[in-house]
């Protein structure tokens, strides 16, 4: 059979660039093919996406070596709209990817750049609708949907174009863990249903596994590092050498000294041949000492009989009581539109509530400003570029306090030692812009610790960030934490977060709070998990399948040894 | 600040219409309704406008906001003619008809209160015709119609990706804001002028940063489904001019041409009683 | 001059309208006479005509602002609608020697952008609306060339400050980090 995506010797670099992006490149994807790329942020797996739909060279300009084709001919030749009717791109900005006004027309838009006649527009819109489920929606505007929604919407918006390929950037970066699930549930479907090809970039690895691909291709440092079955990939260490997040069973596994063969078939929690593992796992998992609870300080925020709507209609959160405590480190989470945002919005003074007290160290929050309240609770938003307003860091961090009319000595003194804490102190000199994601993270969070706040909320702290990152972050917060005894909230999809860092959760659903309790409770009640929308993880699969009878502890205790290694 | 209008489709036959035809008539009346300063013509005029404004079942409730705005406005304004110019009635009609007088300068005549009543009245035309159109007319319908009226494609798509992303920018505008506001920056009426600006700049800086990285995804996003590929493009949303389309805008001609004739019966499209 | 309508300028437009409508809304009063506070909308369209050329900035000045007033005041006041075009095109044929994009916005070419500016905001504010509020709305001559000068005044300071900024910003974006390094603690 005659590869659909073939590149031979390739390698890749961008005009602006003097070393090669991807080099070496020799790769062949057959039709009908399910392959899961991965890599590393920087790796050069998004410059292989946009090769493979043209964005690359026809955007962004540059030169290659080798040879590539798409669907068996020249790119040169197709150029980015004849790819176009080969591959089609899901992005991961779904927002972005949804340019109609309403989801028909959205969907309906590659067909009226070809000129297709509104009659025939009519039928494939609706029939590629109703396949991926959201033709009820037709006359939506996108600000009615959801995330999940507005992704079915860009999948339905290239399958019009009856495409061989789909090809989709990060799918499960923006999603709720079980809308994620969908997402490859229906990708899944797609392949097998319409034979369609399909690429899936994504670091998330044990939630774009929730279905068999054929192969993983994992990319690093601009070049094809493995190209394996999913049986092979697992049991070598080729992703954490990457610095790719394995699956959390397979963490567990290794963990335990125990080594994972692709004959066991460990691409699978729930079929894996665990026989020869089961003892060994259970003896070495009971000996690990149960997580201690810390102790935390006094009440330091309370919020009780909450209740938020727009309008007299619909409540947006009612009966909302819950308290935290000092020096706690904990999660909120829910499906998109539970609640959360709003919640938190309300308790930094951007929204009223209609009724409902909050109390700050026992004191009315309601009758402080937003920016009084800005110096007891710091609000840090998910993008950092919402935040960024100045060109050098310095500035940046100095911001909050010059505009308080703080004197230029303390300014000095006070961001010395923020800056100092963040580890941004050699940068202060620095434009932004030169800064990585994750020191512009720690920039705005600089900014708004230079004023002292006691609570720091967190939108998302973490939202589409590779292992690296993800812990980068988490461990500079971690710190914050436990050296500054700041009170940190964060707004999170990501149940490996919250399990891995927090010791409580706060779940929402449907602008109820359903449950307040430690991570390791909650993602082992479906109960839970399902109202809001939320995944057990495979820890849990792994404990059942073991016969422990207490999966909450087994989850603690993997993540007590996680820890324990790290501070080793 | 008033809350935006907005599109609201109550299915009446003016909703039904396309939105050239709206924009058609929007244009026209309004253009009379500025050029045309013969008050008897103009109070016609306000009846059929408000007639519009109740057969589309526009509730007042829609626009009350923005209405009382308006009316705020169009009083400063009708002030600052005054202030600025208390004998251009009478420049205007050749005659004065002193009713009081404040100071030396300022004297009210007949003549001036006629102007000024002339120019409140227009306004009274042209604010319910205003909500009538954008509060019936189809966004996506709207785009697809210009471009069948002759408005080149590109033109026509970007009129319709404003109207996409006004929602989206709007929301990351109040984000921004509400984050910098936690950090201090307020653009209350406190502040001086100057510092006034620096913090609306810290807000409007990364406002735009963020829209200039949108511009790049949705150009992208784009270009992937075939944006240009060819000289023109069919409309999902487009709808054919149907009889009643044909019949509101010869209506609407009918009805400037007869408004304009009137006005300028005399020579001049200033009706003057004063004479 | 070539002037390219591309699928990139189509969405500057879109999203440049989208942008100045939201501004609308940010208004700084410098006096209480109709249409005479500073409008940080003004520096964005100076901003966006001098990235992506007259055409872009001719539409999202007409646009922009018809659909602005019309969406947050209910009505559109075409005498000064249309002057906004004359930024937009004024500031924007200049667009090749400011090179924001290309990183270099510095001396020179900020004082040729607020040359231009200041010129076109003068065209606009001072003469157009002007003449096109007495054409068409008969309005009284001192009133208009006075609120006409206002404007002036507003629009040209509110791009020197804001304008200017923003380009420097933008411009700093695209220009090259070059050898940056760390300093110690000291």
């Amino acid at each position: 059979m005659e590869p659909i995506i073939s590149f031979k010797d390739f390698s890749f670099t961008y005009r602006t660039q003097k070393n090669p992006t991807l080099h070496d490149i020799n790769l062949s994807i057959y039709p009908g093919e399910k392959v899961l790329i991965v890599g590393p942020s920087g790796s050069g797996k998004s410059t292989l996406a946009h090769l493979i739909n043209g964005l690359v060279p026809f955007a962004y300009e540059g030169k290659y070596t080798g040879s590539y084709s798409i669907g068996g001919k020249d790119p040169k030749e197709l150029g980015i709209f004849g790819l176009s009717n080969i591959v089609g791109t899901v992005l991961q900005d779904t927002d972005g990817q949804f340019v109609g006004l309403t989801v028909g027309e959205d969907v309906a838009f590659s067909l009226e750049n070809n000129l297709i006649s509104q009659d025939e527009m009519n039928k494939k819109v609706n029939s590629v609708c109703e396949d991926v489920d959201i033709l009820p929606l037709l006359s939506h505007s996108p600000n009615e949907l959801s995330g999940g929604q507005k992704q079915r919407v860009s999948m339905a918006g290239v399958l019009v174009s009856d495409v061989d390929v789909l090809l989709f950037d990060e799918p499960l970066a923006n999603l709720d863990p079980a809308t994620g699930k969908r997402t490859i549930e229906l990708i899944d479907r797609l392949n097998k249903e319409r034979k369609i090809t399909c690429l899936i970039i994504e670091h998330r690895i044990e939630d774009a596994l929730h279905r068999d691909v054929d192969r993983i291709i994992l990319i690093d440092e601009g070049t094809i590092k493995a190209d394996l079955s999913t049986n092979e990939m697992l049991s070598s260490d080729l992703l954490i050498k990457s610095g790719i997040r394995e699956p959390l069973y397979i963490s567990a596994i290794k963990h335990a000294g125990l080594s994972v063969t692709k004959e066991l078939g460990p691409s699978n929690v729930d079929t894996m041949d665990l026989s020869s593992f089961s003892d060994k796992l259970k003896e070495f998992y009971s000996a690990k000492a149960p997580k201690v609870q810390r102790t935390y300080g006094e009440e330091i925020l309370n919020v009780s009989d909450l209740s938020f709507s727009y309008d007299e209609k619909s409540e947006v959160l009612s009966d909302i009581n819950f308290s935290i405590y000092k020096g706690e480190m904990l999660s909120v989470v829910g499906k998109n539109g539970a609640g959360k945002s709003t919640l938190f919005s309300i308790v930094c003074g951007f929204l009223t509530p209609t009724k409902g007290l909050i109390t700050f160290n026992g004191d009315d929050l309601t009758k402080y400003s937003i920016k009084e309240r800005g110096d007891k609770i710091g609000f840090v938003m998910q993008n950092p570029n919402h935040m960024i307003s100045k060109p050098f860091v310095m500035e940046e961090v100095a911001l909050g306090l010059s505009v308080r009319g703080v004197s230029e000595e303390q300014i000095k003194l006070r961001c010395e030692e923020v800056l100092k804490i963040c580890e941004l102190w050699p940068y202060r000199n620095w434009p932004i812009n030169a800064l990585s994601y994750g020191m512009k993270k720690r920039v705005t969070i600089a900014s708004i610790l230079t004023m002292n706040p006691e609570i720091l909320i967190l939108d998302e702290p973490t939202a589409g960030q590779d292992l690296a990152r993800y812990t980068e972050i988490m461990e500079f917060l971690k710190k914050l934490n436990l050296e500054q005894g700041i009170t940190i909230i964060m707004i999170t999809h990501d149940m490996h977060l919250m399990l891995e860092y927090t010791k409580r959760a706060i779940v929402l659903s449907d602008g109820h709070i359903i449950a307040d309790k430690t991570p390791a409770q909650i993602l082992t009640d479906s109960a839970i998990t399902d109202k809001a929308y939320l995944k057990t993880t495979s820890l849990h699969n792994l404990a059942l399948r073991l016969g422990f009878e207490d999966t909450i502890a087994f989850a603690n205790r993997f993540i007590q040894y996680e820890e324990d290694r790290k501070n080793a | 600040m008033p809350k935006m209008l907005s599109y609201n489709n109550k299915g009446t036959w003016i909703h039904n219409l396309c939105g050239v035809t709206k924009l058609v008539f929007f244009l026209l009346w309004t253009i009379t309704a500025m050029i045309c300063y013969d008050i008897r013509v103009l109070s016609v005029m306000v009846v059929i406008s408000v007639i519009i404004f109740i057969v589309s079942k526009t509730s007042f409730s829609q626009v009350k906001g923005v209405f009382t705005f308006v009316l705020v406005f169009l009083c400063i304004n009708l002030f600052a003619i005054f202030l600025f110019a208390p004998t251009h009635g009478t420049e205007l009609y050749g005659t004065e008809h002193v009713l009081f007088t404040i100071t030396k300068k300022y004297v009210v005549t007949a003549e001036q209160l006629f102007y000024e009543a002339h120019v409140f009245i227009k306004y009274i035309v042209i604010v319910p015709s205003v909500f009538t159109f954008l509060v019936t007319t189809n966004p996506s319908e709207f785009a697809a119609s210009l471009n069948r009226v002759g408005i080149g494609y590109k033109g026509c798509y970007a009129l319709a990706l404003a109207l996409r992303y006004i929602p989206d920018v709007q929301s990351d505008f109040t984000k921004i804001r509400n984050s910098q506001a936690a950090r201090g920056i307020e653009m209350s009426k406190k502040a001086s002028l100057i510092n006034r600006i620096r913090h609306t700049a810290t807000i409007i800086f990364p406002l735009i940063f963020t829209s200039m990285d949108r511009i790049d995804v949705i150009s992208n996003a784009m270009e992937l489904r075939c944006f240009g590929k060819n000289k023109k493009r069919t409309w999902y949303m487009g709808r054919p001019l149907k009889a009643a389309d044909y019949i509101v805008i010869a209506a609407t001609v009918i009805l400037s041409v007869v408004a304009l004739l009137i006005t300028f019966s005399n020579g001049s499209r200033f009706y003057n009683p004063f004479i | 001059m070539k002037t390219k309508f591309g699928i990139k300028e189509v969405v500057a437009t879109g999203i440049g309208v989208a942008l100045f409508v939201v501004l609308t809304e940010i208004q700084v009063p410098l006096v209480i006479v109709p249409n005479t506070a500073l409008q940080p909308r003004m520096a964005v369209l100076a901003f966006l005509s001098a990235v992506f050329g007259p055409l872009v900035g001719a539409i999202v000045g007409f646009l922009g602002h018809a659909l602005g007033d019309a969406l947050f005041y209910g009505s559109v006041w075409w005498s000064w609608v249309i002057p906004e075009i004359f930024v937009g095109v004024g500031v924007g044929l200049f667009v090749k020697k400011f090179a924001i994009k290309e990183g270099g916005f510095n001396g020179k070419s900020i004082v040729a952008f607020n040359i231009v500016q200041v010129i076109a905001n003068a065209v606009a504010w001072i003469i157009v609306a002007p003449v096109l509020d007495i054409v068409i709305y008969a309005e009284p001559s001192n009133k208009v060339f006075a609120q006409g000068a206002f404007a002036f005044l507003g629009n040209a300071i509110i791009v020197a400050i804001l304008g200017t900024l923003l380009g420097i910003g933008y411009s700093k974006i695209f220009a090259k980090s070059g050898s940056l390094e760390k300093e110690d603690a000291e």
